[in-house]
């Protein structure tokens, strides 16, 4: 057994001759937000992938609360409590924002219902409030194709947290997202996830974001993680500042 | 910007706002009932026109089941198969049992239809697109070329007798079991058609649907991509095969034409001209189709193929809507003149 949500251990993953996963082994524990940086190719994706079940890695294992979930694929990995949400927004295009939410949770509760009308669903307040609270109530009647990149985000981070899940992963959740809003939405994001006692890893570019809403940073590079403490930590770090910021220490 | 307002009850998707669009669902249901009613009237009013009608809603059924997988973007070129199977399962028990009652027989024939789209399914549902659709065809080949083969059970070519099976118990005549059969094909095309668009509507049902736009987020939401399109076939196969068993009732002869390619293909045309997706459109399309080919057949000889395939290319080219495409457009700009709108 072990103490952590996540663990993984030994993976290793390549595509032809570039190593994306190079014996990442690292512990995610319940109830923390870890931001993971690196530069672009450094396999912080990768490694979200793996832990999804998307790519199986040649080599080592995932564990889940403990438990072995390297074999799986990504639908029982979603049912153990791992959601997603993507760095291009995963959603069903010819929907509307709020049926996004509510075939989310029909998924969630399997509903096997084939005569009810979808959008009566007893679940249907409380997907709304959802879109509330990611700033997207609003356009729950719009036809998601239509809404902007940022929106089109917030509601594939929505759909994630609709399955109410015990971990959530999350690709550049700000990507796309206005400069002016991204501030306002973590904090909202932040804050719900704490509420739910939801763990999050996201990886993230915006220095600013990492520095004010992770509890901890790690730092991808070559494959693997290279760096691990807490936020104030990392970004004085003379490497991150010349091989992640860019900036002149 | 514009929003969804109502329910997708045709087509599967695209944003449908606006002003005007509950005046036009009324309109559009009221069109509706209406045309139900004159089905009705038809074996008092045009008894000449009951065979067609009779044809037409069988084959509509079917088509309806063509139209079930296009919402989630898939294309079967083979779905006669279950169009054929329900139809022989039908005839093998009346062969077998001459007396059985009508209902056993329509049930057996879905039952057929449903245990075989199980199998096939398993198959069929771990591909898209092109792959499916041809994976579909070969299906029904094979089975076209068992009932050509093994003519000692089949009959072959020439097809078994579907003698005329009883209804609760008692023999009816040629034209009074027409009427029964008629009405009976009027009661499924409604309930049938109204569980359909409920379907569509369905926690179930959507889930199915989300495959034509995102399998990777059905994935990521713990359902299987497979289950879920697994779900929509064997509904679709179990339409087919009430269409098909009826259809046999009604001609009195199953042959292997019925799983024969150009059978199948028959499905996916009148479910475009129809308009794809929808579930009106499956039997307003059969009903047109039947219509032209009856008629062109008689005046037109040999190229009524050409009238068809010349109106369906009009259709796809104007219309992609289909017959529905272009009735819903016309309540609205309708419903948008009275409102005053654009």
């Amino acid at each position: 057994m072990t103490d952590a949500l996540l663990e993984t251990r030994d993976l290793v993953i390549k595509f032809g001759g570039v190593t994306a996963a190079d014996h990442v082994s690292l512990k995610i524990h319940a109830g923390r937000n870890l931001a993971i940086i690196g530069p672009n190719g450094a396999g912080k994706t990768t490694f979200l992938n793996i832990c999804t079940g998307w790519l199986k890695p040649s080599q080592g294992q995932v564990l889940f609360e403990g438990r072995d979930i390297t074999p799986l694929p990504p639908r029982k990995i979603v049912d153990r409590g791992v959601a997603r949400a993507f760095q291009i927004p995963q959603l069903f295009t010819e929907h509307t924002a709020l049926e996004n939410l509510l075939i989310a949770v029909s998924a969630r509760d399997k509903r096997r219902n084939t005569v009810m009308d979808m959008t009566q669903i007893p679940e249907r307040a409380e997907m709304l409030h959802l879109l509330d609270m990611v700033g997207c109530a609003d356009v729950a009647d719009t036809v998601v194709v239509e809404l902007s990149e940022g929106q089109r985000k917030l509601i594939d981070i929505a759909i994630a947290l609709a399955l109410k899940p015990k971990l959530l992963l999350m690709d550049e959740p700000t990507s796309g997202v206005a400069s002016s809003e991204k501030h306002s939405i973590m904090k909202i994001l932040i804050g719900a996830l704490k509420e739910a006692e939801v763990t999050s890893v996201f990886v993230e570019h915006d220095m600013g974001i990492v520095e004010n809403y992770a509890d901890e940073v790690a730092v991808w590079n070559n494959g693997n993680m290279q760096l691990r403490g807490t936020p104030a930590e990392i970004l004085e770090h003379p490497d991150v500042i010349r091989d992640v910021i860019g900036e002149v220490a | 910007m514009s929003t969804r307002t109502d329910q997708p009850d045709t087509t599967a998707g695209k944003t449908s706002p606006e002003k005007g669009a509950s005046p036009m669902k009324s309109a559009l249901s009221l069109l509706w009932i209406i045309g139900i009613a004159a089905v009705v009237a038809v074996p008092f009013v045009a008894p000449s026109l009951k065979l067609l009608f009779t044809f037409a809603m069988a084959k509509g059924l079917g088509v309806l089941g063509v139209t079930v997988l296009l919402r989630a973007g898939q294309v079967s070129f083979g779905h006669a198969l279950y169009f054929g199977i329900a139809a022989y399962a039908g005839a093998f028990l009346m062969t077998a049992m001459p007396s059985t009652d009508f209902l056993i027989v329509l049930l057996a024939g879905v039952a057929g239809a449903t245990l075989a789209s199980i199998f096939v399914g398993l198959f069929v549902v771990r591909y898209r697109g092109i792959f499916f659709g041809m994976l579909n065809l070969a299906f029904s080949m094979i089975f076209w070329s068992i009932l050509e083969k093994f003519y000692h059970y089949t009959g072959g070519a020439d097809g078994i007798r579907l003698e005329r099976p009883t209804v609760f118990g008692s023999a009816l005549n040629f034209n009074d079991f027409g009427m029964i059969l008629y009405y009976v094909l009027v009661a499924l095309m409604v309930g049938l058609g109204w569980y359909t668009m409920r379907w569509f509507n369905s926690p179930v049902g959507n889930l199915f649907q989300t495959i034509k736009t995102n399998e990777t987020r059905l994935e990521y939401l713990g359902v299987s991509p497979k289950r879920a399109l697994l779900s929509g076939y064997v509904l679709s196969a179990a339409l087919c095969g009430v269409g098909g068993v009826m259809m046999g009732m009604a001609q009195g002869v199953v042959t292997p034409e019925y799983v024969w390619w150009v059978r199948s293909a028959e499905m996916v045309f009148i479910a475009v001209l129809g308009g794809a997706g929808s579930v009106q459109g499956a039997f307003l399309g059969a009903l047109i189709y039947e219509a032209v080919r009856t008629y062109a057949s008689v005046y037109a000889g040999d190229v009524w193929q050409m009238i068809l395939g010349g109106f369906l290319l009009i259709i796809i080219l104007f219309a992609p809507g289909g017959l529905i495409g272009i009735l819903e457009s016309l309540f609205k700009r309708k419903s948008d003149k009275k409102g005053g709108g654009k």
